[in-house]
């Protein structure tokens, strides 16, 4: 078959040809006999190359997307694989239900969240998508249907949580959701000029907002350097009047730009005109959720902006004890180096343990930005990035990936011999080739 | 009220996505199908997408004579049905069917006789009723006999044919009906086909079904610009057609 154009990570970069694409419709339908691996493939929000599966099978999950059941009184919900978190919160929010985590993207399915095990502003109280998850079932190359969860077959269940795709085919799963007034977020936003703000409002505001995240000028060095607005939500109180609804349909690139219409200077005044536009002392307001939780949602495959070469994006871990100076020196290499994109983000992740053996959240502070894919230039100021995160005793999120070094890889996730029982062994990724050196 | 729809053919794509626009604004549905379990799957959400009820029932177009008792459980089970979708198909293997008359007769069967067989009590009752629509998925492939693909294009093309003899008879009766001509769309009926520009997504085919069996349209083709594709593919003289690969 030919290039399948739609089937790209996120950041569009690596380019991938799957040999074959299977479009899944029903959940009890068998996994398709193919020669090759296969690998599940959702809706393609991960940046690197975790979605994909460069010579084998994609199966494409997107049809696997109806309700089994929920239930309006207690929130627990059970749907297929495929469901988008939009359409959850279509169907909920107006009932008072909300997500109990949700990425920066409403454009996940449930069965992507789960494997890699997705964290939201919420982590610090939280934990992560995993961490909600009741149930689900997968269904294995062997034809056996598995169900599992925190009690039943909990070793596959956190192989799976954060599996990267890798056990097999998670049909369904169920897993609660959380109580709202109305849709409404009360959001408190303070400027830092420093990375120091940062960490002294992280310990001050976490423990009374559930919902806590900063956005970073990365471009901003010197005396500014790690200079930002956090931001710190709560669910809105029931008597709040409510925010204008944002408009039904987001506008979105329609084309795909035939260079990067990212540049320097442009960014560094959007960043700075992000930065002044927040007034120096703290404000105070109530939005619409959709803003709140997914500014980037406005805009349709903004990733098209990055041009034909595609865009990477680095998410890092670091342990809280050396997170400040590790911080620091990894947005001193990034303003050095003049690379960076838009506005990054900052956030303390909490303690509570992993729900599965590969999950990227753990105790500590992350770091997401993106970069303009440039060659040479980018990928030498990602291994030096990797070097103070290896120092630093961290980890980088595969989601974001496609450039680690299978010794950062096994460094950053102790876990992986474990994980390796529950591989299903007709499935593979470019990711775990690239991380382990295992063949095709 | 809510509105009353049968659909044969439920477990198809298209069929869904229009189940989904009215189980969300609260309709009865009956659905039938061949894989009941697939069709039950169907039904439980669209019960949650707010769907008043969902009953399923069994429909092989392979199985003669069945029709009539199929349409009659519909009916009770609905209390009567103001918009019924026939949207069961099957994409033959048209160099097969060029070796087989047998294989071209089943062909036939399934994509027009089958349908056929639904029309006639169905067209019997609404006309007693004196409401109701008829919606049935022909495709564009029904407007011009190709080399590639005629023994579906004959199909659909009689059964545009029966269409229009059947909604000339009913109209006095206040009964719509109404022929749908999808182009392109992606479904696992063309699950094998590369896909470009020209394709439709099954949601996209459903919301201008649904649109067309509000305003009471005859002939549907969807996307839209399948209607300028198909004039000028009708109007190019044969001479000249016969050197392409169409
Ligand atoms: C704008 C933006 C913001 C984001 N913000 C965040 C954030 O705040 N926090 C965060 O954690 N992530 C974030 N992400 C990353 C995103 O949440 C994850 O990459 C997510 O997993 C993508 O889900 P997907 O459905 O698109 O899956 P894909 O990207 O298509 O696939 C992801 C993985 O899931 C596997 N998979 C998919 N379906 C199944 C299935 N049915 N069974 C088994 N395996 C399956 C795939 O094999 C693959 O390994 C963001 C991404 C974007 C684009
Ligand atoms: N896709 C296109 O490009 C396109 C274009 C023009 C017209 N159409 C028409 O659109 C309609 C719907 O098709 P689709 O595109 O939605 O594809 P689809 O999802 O593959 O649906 C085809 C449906 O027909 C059913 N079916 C096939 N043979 C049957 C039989 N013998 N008895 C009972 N049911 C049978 C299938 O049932 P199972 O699920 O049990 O297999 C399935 O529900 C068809 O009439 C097709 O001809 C499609």
């Amino acid at each position: 078959m030919a290039a399948h154009a739609p089937y790209q990570s996120w950041g569009r970069y690596p380019r991938a040809l799957p040999a074959g694409l299977r479009s899944l419709r029903f959940r009890d339908q068998p996994l398709p006999r193919v020669a090759g691996s296969v690998l599940p493939f959702g809706n393609g929000r991960s940046y690197g190359d975790s979605c994909l599966n460069n010579g084998g099978t994609l199966l494409a999950t997107r049809g696997l997307d109806r309700f089994l059941a929920f239930d309006p009184g207690t929130g627990l919900i059970r749907c297929e694989a495929g469901v988008l978190l939009s359409e959850i919160l279509s169907l909920t929010v107006g009932g008072g239900w909300f997500l109990p985590v949700t990425p920066g993207t409403r454009y996940v399915t449930v069965g992507g969240a789960i494997a890699n095990d997705v964290h939201g502003k919420n982590h610090h109280l939280a934990g992560t998508f995993g961490h909600q998850v009741t149930r689900l079932e997968l269904l294995r190359s062997s034809g056996e249907r598995l169900r599992c969860g925190p009690t039943e077959r909990a070793d596959l269940f956190a192989a799976t949580i954060g599996g990267l795709g890798l056990t097999g085919l998670i049909t369904w799963a169920e897993f609660r959701l959380k109580r709202i007034a109305n849709p409404y977020v009360q959001v408190e936003r303070t400027r830092f000029d420093h990375l120091d703000g940062f960490f002294e409002l992280a310990l001050g505001t976490d423990r009374e907002h559930e919902y806590t995240v900063a956005w970073i000028d990365c471009l901003a060095s010197g005396r500014r350097l790690g200079r930002g607005i956090y931001l710190a939500g709560n669910h809105a109180a029931p008597t709040c009047e409510g925010a204008p609804r944002p408009p039904g349909r987001a506008p979105s690139i329609p084309f795909d730009p035939p260079l990067s219409l990212i540049a320097t200077p442009t960014l560094r005044a959007f960043n700075e005109i992000f930065y002044r536009k927040q007034p120096r002392r703290p404000t105070n307001g109530v939005e619409h959720f959709a803003p709140f939780f997914y500014p980037l949602d406005g805009i349709g495959q903004w990733n098209r902006i990055y041009g034909p070469k595609g865009f990477l994006q680095y998410q890092s871990v670091v342990p809280m004890s050396v997170g400040r100076d590790a911080t620091r020196a990894m947005l001193e290499c990034i303003a050095g180096s003049g690379q960076g994109s838009f506005l990054s983000v900052l956030k303390v992740f909490g303690d509570r343990p992993a729900a599965g053996l590969l999950s990227f959240p753990r105790p500590g502070v992350t770091l997401a930005l993106d970069f303009p894919y440039k060659g040479r230039a980018t990928l030498r100021l990602f291994e030096t990035l990797d070097t103070l995160v290896a120092q630093a005793g961290g980890a980088i999120y595969p989601a974001k990936d496609a450039h680690m070094s299978p010794r950062l890889f096994a460094v950053g996730y102790p876990r992986v011999d474990e994980f390796r029982r529950h591989l299903d062994p007709a499935f593979s990724s470019s990711f775990w080739r690239r991380v382990t050196g295992a063949v095709a | 009220m809510s509105t009353r729809v049968l659909i044969v053919g439920a477990t198809s794509a298209i069929a869904e996505a229009l189940a989904r626009r009215y189980a969300s604004q609260g309709a009865t549905l009956f659905l039938a199908a061949r894989h009941t379990e697939r069709a039950a799957a169907i039904a439980d959400d669209l019960r949650i997408r707010g769907a008043a009820m969902v009953a399923v029932g069994v429909y092989d177009a392979t199985v003669p004579d069945r029709a009539e008792a199929l349409v009659a459980a519909a009916w009770e089970a609905l209390g009567g049905i103001d918009v019924a979708l026939i949207a069961h198909g099957s994409l033959p293997d048209q160099a097969a069917c060029a070796a087989s008359a047998a294989l071209t007769r089943q062909e036939l069967e399934v994509n027009l006789i089958s349908v056929i067989d639904l029309l006639t009590p169905l067209a019997n009752r609404m006309q007693a009723a004196g409401c109701g629509t008829l919606a049935v998925i022909g495709s564009v492939a029904g407007d011009r006999g190709r080399q590639s693909n005629y023994v579906y294009g004959a199909a659909k093309g009689a059964l545009a044919i029966f269409l229009q003899g059947l909604a000339h008879r009913l109209a006095p009766a206040g009964v719509r009906v109404l022929t749908i001509k999808p182009g392109f769309v992606d479904t696992p009926m063309t699950a094998a086909f590369p896909k470009g520009p020209l394709w439709a997504s099954p949601d996209r085919v459903a919301r201008d079904i649904q649109r067309a069996i509000a305003r009471g349209a005859r002939v549907l083709y969807t996307p839209w610009f399948w209607r300028w594709i198909m004039l000028v593919i009708r109007l190019v003289p044969a001479t000249l057609f016969h050197r392409t690969r169409l």
